[in-house]
């Protein structure tokens, strides 16, 4: 079995996002995914620091120390592009501006509930950041990830073992394996990525898949 | 004559005392206030509850004070980083307690006390173990938690350029927590790139009016 790599899985989540969307990339995988966005969409990226309209990463020497996304990176501002203080970087997330978040995950249950802050070890130092809000403020949260653990479990499962980050929020799930919706009744395969089956990406996701052939 | 500009980071921080509740600005480097930080372990106040977003990196500023231990507790979003040595011994130790908030839910509890509103129910966290042991309601459908507000003692934020009556204007991300600390803390001080003359910074782009702001140090 092929799987895609992350670039590939950055592409694909990017061929969704459409001309004129507000978007909140995650830390991690998903912000592999402003590199992809297609030429010619304007398309603009928010950050939980207080940034809207983040441009490419700066050259080398460029960066600016008061110049940074929510994870800490150097970045540039886009012409028309703007800063706010925090409440109103989150009054937007939670107020359901942001027309899509793209998360990494843990785990998402087939109800679409989202485990990515905290993996539930008695000893971890916890720290969540703006995880939860996201969860539940942007329109469309798409989590990209993964699709089975190091060990060959899937992490789309019936109920996350980790602890929640937020309850039926996830959409959509872009994986290494797959594109899958998150509906009322349950998970919808979207388009498989890798050379695999049908058959065999069930078998490895578990949870039980619809699939509705393009006609 | 109203003048908020303190000559020294020392005279601005001389007043606090043990048990302060202290909120400190920035996110990541941009906008910590460095230098105030490295005053106010200099100046030897212990005791403390710290709000930030996070709990310091690596050695120095707010990771300096926590290793310091002059922290009692801290209230942050995202302590855990590859460089808070600090934080995690203390933590691990039992000797700093952490309230942990999340982002939004942070940023919104330090508005509201600034803004004199008593609480207020978000959807954030709702059905997840931050959420436990809180009021909830369900309005319009949707669930919602209860949180209180954050009020300070005194705020130590970082700005670009303040006039002598607090007006303050900020660069970039740098800006992130200093507004609504500002406006949530009893005493805010401000360490400022450039002093001004009254009438220089644009009225329409103050970002923070000077009534939420006691004391300005100009720092480089």
């Amino acid at each position: 079995m092929k799987k895609i790599d992350r670039k590939q899985m950055a592409a694909r989540v990017a061929q969704d996002i459409p001309e004129g969307a507000y978007v909140n990339l995650g830390i991690g995988l998903p912000t592999l995914v402003a590199d992809c966005l297609p030429k010619g969409r304007e398309i603009i990226l928010h950050s939980e620091n207080g940034v809207l309209g983040i441009g490419p990463r700066p050259a080398q020497g460029e960066e600016d120390e008061d110049l940074i996304n929510a994870g800490k990176e150097p970045v540039t501002l886009l012409a028309g592009g703007s800063y706010f203080h925090h409440a109103d970087s989150f009054g937007m997330i939670r107020g359901q501006h942001l027309d899509f978040c793209v998360l990494g995950a843990f785990q998402v249950s087939a109800a679409g509930d989202l485990a990515n802050w905290h993996t539930g070890a008695a000893d971890a130092i916890p720290a969540v950041g703006g995880a939860m809000d996201l969860a539940v403020g942007a329109k469309q949260v798409l989590v990209m990830m993964e699709h089975l653990t190091k060990d060959g479990k899937s992490k789309i499962v019936e109920r996350c073992s980790y602890p929640l980050t937020g309850a039926r929020c996830v959409n959509r799930v872009y994986t290494d394996l797959a594109v899958i919706d998150i509906k009322a009744d349950g998970l919808h395969l979207v388009e498989i990525l890798a050379d695999i089956s049908f058959d065999e990406l069930q078998r490895l996701n578990g949870v039980a898949l619809k699939y509705k052939a393009a006609a | 004559m109203v003048n908020k500009f303190f000559a020294t980071p020392e005279a601005a921080l001389a007043d606090v005392p043990d048990g302060a509740t202290v909120m400190i600005g920035g996110f990541g480097n941009a906008g910590m206030p460095a230098k105030l930080i490295d005053c106010l372990i200099a100046q030897g106040a212990t005791d403390l509850t710290v709000v930030n977003n996070n709990a310091g990196n690596a050695d120095t500023g707010l990771a300096a004070l926590i290793g310091a231990g002059r922290v009692r507790k801290i209230l942050c979003s995202f302590p855990r980083q590859a460089d808070s040595w600090h934080f995690d011994k203390l933590y691990r130790s039992g000797k700093l307690e952490l309230e942990l908030v999340p982002q939004g839910t942070l940023a919104e509890r330090i508005r509201a006390a600034g803004a004199g509103i008593g609480g207020f129910f978000t959807p954030t966290a709702f059905g997840t173990r931050l959420a436990e042991g809180k009021e909830t309601r369900r309005i319009n459908g949707r669930d919602y938690v209860f949180e209180l507000p954050i009020h300070a003692d005194y705020a130590l934020i970082k700005a670009d350029r303040a006039d002598r009556w607090g007006n303050l204007s900020y660069r970039k991300t740098a800006r992130n927590f200093g507004p609504i600390m500002a406006a949530a803390a009893k005493c805010t001080v401000v360490q400022v790139r450039e002093t001004v003359e009254l009438g220089e910074l644009d009225p329409e782009l103050v970002v923070t009016p000077g009534i939420f702001v006691k004391r300005v140090v100009k720092l480089h």
